[in-house]
């Protein structure tokens, strides 16, 4: 067996999971996010909170709802991690600091986590299980959560009710993410995944001297990181980290789970529209740009493209694991920062200016192919209804998706959607490199500095959480606006999302006729493919041509 | 009596008590009940796969450690001891305490120098062609706790081990050929060395 073909077979092999998964897992989140049903446990939680379970929300009460929930998160988070020194399990660990515990918490509770901190040295276990990991969960399920309302939107008719915000929460919490994540922490510590609470163990090294071994509940909260599309490592080096990700084989099983719930809410799409066909055109269009990304990242980093120190070296093994090699590493890379999930098994900052530069572009594609749970689904669907609206206006038609017109209303808020991420990393990242302090945060110059502060801007905004990472982000300055950045890219685009959610669902249907386009055809998935990228591309070229365009035609 | 919360601040109240529900589920119950079924059935990886000589624990299997003389007066980074296999370059000196990368870019000067002078150094102190040395000797890992070396570097580095341990080469080479692993499941990841289980292998060596 050779690289090539290993490197092959682990891309088909991590295909044929995810494949396997779509339909079971698709059909199960349509159930739990339909079921009339309420759990046992469930209606004690619903008791607990003081809610009444079948009571459906309309849009405006929905999203009151979300941002209530995620206000007190971060809230409770940041408390949380102001006085962690004073609880258990610290370890000796400090208070963190104003600037940065804002940041943190506003990372994990938009799903972002990106990390000012390291983890081994900065947290105590109690803080990292119950502060962060308890986010992993409920982010993801706030996600979840929306794009179920998105979804009714198209669903329900001349009605002003989107869903219970209550009950998605926490149905998706206790029938999808609890007992997926146990099940796969259990198969991560069985193939090697520390899980403990013993602390840092001090051992005399086989050659002399002293080596601190750090412990940690790091399975419990590795599986539902990625599970999640949260990323947000136990240890600083994530899941490059031996601990996090001891063999190839974990490596494998964290890919597939940081892609299988995004890639199967397509199918839970279908299957609550009443029309299946349409999560084909959906996924289709997930596949094909995670495909592309894969080629495009693994074959800069197999030719050194542009790299002098990898020429050097005869190899792009600077910050890649040599249990995982270039292939597992870059696969990991594509399929991270193309799910907002932000972990990362390798240095990206020290990738290729074209693999480098693809991890960017992948993030700046608005983390919809397939995207972080919930949210990678709305966002392709939001980009469905701009290509359903600009395929209309070539032939001078009322456009409609799935039965229900696009208007002038549902337009502005689809592209108000659209506006909101690029405006926030554009304007973020200019104003970054107009103050010399923080273009001094920069590890490496030039065109590769520049990346750094762009790729930082972008991740926040896409709440994706991985980063360049020689960029000294632990500054007052950088843990305020990123923090910021994290929360209008995740909060200001639910709001667009729901109010088109309200709008779609108080319309009556109109019905199909031959002038209707079809959605599940591949010409509609050519077009939306083209409309993502040009999108995008229109958008970024600009800041891309400064960062990692400059440094690859250098 | 106490005037009855408006709807506002009801709805904020409710999202604090089911915040907390869901933080005991989530953050409590589910990672003890998995740190309780790792400690009862995978007690060994749980805890770091430590290993040991003559009983004491010296190391994770997991972890790459440093196998350097001691530090020289006047000097500021200890010479690698050439009684042992050498790991790959780390940008944290293998301190678990501080795990991460160098974080250079694929152009930054900084690196293009290391990368010659490892070049050199390796080459020099295992006495072989400074073209041949592989990729992984010349690079820093993803997390600085890098415990793999290719097979290929852990061949260039018998006949040096053998010789200052004043063994046959034969005998190294056949320790390192049986420390070889290969791809997991056989078609995931690189074939690697674990250096830390092939040098304490190394050390029971007479």
């Amino acid at each position: 067996m050779n690289d090539t073909l290993g490197g092959w077979l682990e891309i088909l092999a991590l295909v044929v999971v995810v494949a396997l998964s779509f339909r079971p897992l698709g059909d199960y989140l349509a159930h739990v996010l339909t079921s009339p049903r309420h759990w046992r446990v469930e209606r004690l939680v619903y008791r607990a909170g003081g809610m009444d379970p079948d009571a459906d929300q309309r849009w405006t009460g929905y999203l009151r709802a979300v941002l209530a929930f995620s206000l007190i998160s971060v809230l409770f988070l940041y408390g949380f991690l102001r006085l962690q020194n004073h609880l258990l399990l610290a370890l000796g660990t400090p208070r963190m600091k104003a600037s940065q515990a804002f940041d943190t918490a506003a990372s994990f509770v938009t799903n972002t986590n990106w990390q000012s901190y390291a983890g081994e040295s900065a947290l105590g276990y109690f803080v990292q299980m119950t502060g962060l990991a308890v986010q992993n969960f409920l982010s993801a399920a706030v996600g979840i959560a929306v794009v179920a309302a998105l979804i009714r939107g198209f669903t329900r008719t001349r009605t002003e009710r989107v869903g219970n915000f209550w009950v998605d929460l926490t149905r998706v919490v206790l029938r999808v993410l609890l007992p997926m994540a146990f099940v796969f922490a259990i198969v991560l510590v069985a193939a090697g995944v520390v899980q403990n609470l013993h602390g840092v163990q001090d051992v005399p090294a086989l050659a002399g001297g002293h080596q601190s071994i750090t412990g940690g509940p790091v399975a419990s909260q590795e599986a539902i990181k990625e599970l999640g599309t949260n990323g947000g490592g136990f240890y600083n080096a994530n899941s490059a980290h031996p601990f996090e990700n001891p063999t190839a084989f974990t490596n494998l099983i964290e890919i597939y789970l940081l892609l299988v719930i995004s890639f199967s809410l397509p199918r839970t799409f279908g299957v609550m529209a009443g029309d299946r066909r349409q999560s084909y055109a959906i996924v289709a269009v997930m596949v094909l740009i995670w495909a592309a990304s894969v080629a495009l990242i693994t074959a800069n980093e197999l030719h050194s493209v542009s790299s002098t120190a990898g020429h050097d070296a005869g190899g792009m093994m600077e910050g890649k694991e040599q249990r995982f090699g270039i292939w597992a590493s870059a696969l990991f890379a594509a399929s991270t920062t193309l799910t907002s999930t932000g972990a990362v098994n390798s240095a990206h900052d020290s990738y290729t200016p074209g693999g480098g530069g693809m991890t960017i572009f992948n993030m700046m594609l608005g983390e919809i192919a397939p995207g972080g749970t919930g949210s990678g689904l709305y966002g392709i669907l939001v980009l469905a209804v701009v290509t359903v609206f600009v395929a209309g206006l070539m032939v001078g038609r009322t456009p409609e998706y799935l039965g229900k017109k696009l208007r002038s209303r549902e337009m502005k808020f689809a592209s108000l959607y659209i506006l909101t991420t690029p405006a926030v990393v554009l304007i973020g990242t200019g104003i970054a490199m107009a103050l010399p302090g923080e273009r001094a945060a920069m590890l490496n110059t030039g065109p590769h500095g520049f990346s750094e502060v762009l790729y930082a801007f972008t991740s926040a905004a896409n709440n994706n959480g991985s980063a360049f990472a020689g960029l000294s982000v632990n500054t007052t300055w950088y843990n305020t606006v990123l923090g910021l950045a994290m929360l209008l890219g995740r909060f200001l685009p639910m709001i667009f999302v729901l109010a088109l959610a309200g709008s779609l669902a108080a319309q009556q249907p109109v019905p199909v006729t031959a002038g209707t386009l079809p959605t599940h055809r591949p010409q509609f998935v050519g077009l939306l493919t083209a409309v993502v990228l040009i999108v995008v591309g229109l958008t970024y070229f600009p800041a891309l041509a400064l960062g990692p365009l400059a440094e690859g035609l250098h | 009596m106490a005037p009855r919360p408006g709807p506002l601040v009801r709805q904020y109240l409710a999202a604090l008590r089911l915040l907390l529900v869901l933080s005991v589920i989530t953050g409590v119950v589910y990672p003890l009940a998995v740190t309780g079924i790792a400690q009862a059935a995978f007690t060994h990886s749980a805890d770091g796969s430590l290993i040991s000589v003559d009983g004491r624990k010296v190391a994770s299997s997991r972890l790459g450690q440093n196998f350097d003389l001691p530090l020289q007066k006047g000097r500021t980074t200890p010479s690698p001891d050439p009684k042992w296999f050498q790991p790959r370059p780390s940008a944290g000196g293998y301190d678990p305490l501080a795990s991460g990368a160098s974080n250079l870019g694929p152009n930054n000067g900084v690196l293009i120098d290391s990368v010659g002078q490892r070049r050199a150094a390796v080459a020099a102190f295992d006495g072989v062609a400074p073209r041949t040395v592989p990729v992984d000797a010349l690079t820093a890992s993803g997390s600085g706790l890098d415990p793999d070396i290719s097979p290929a570097y852990a061949r260039e580095q018998v006949a040096r081990v053998a010789r200052a341990r004043g063994l046959a080469p034969a005998a190294v080479r056949r320790l390192v050929d049986s420390h070889v692993q290969g791809r997991a499941l056989g078609f995931l990841g690189e074939p690697h060395v674990n250096v830390v289980r092939l040098n304490r292998a190394l050390s029971t060596m007479r």
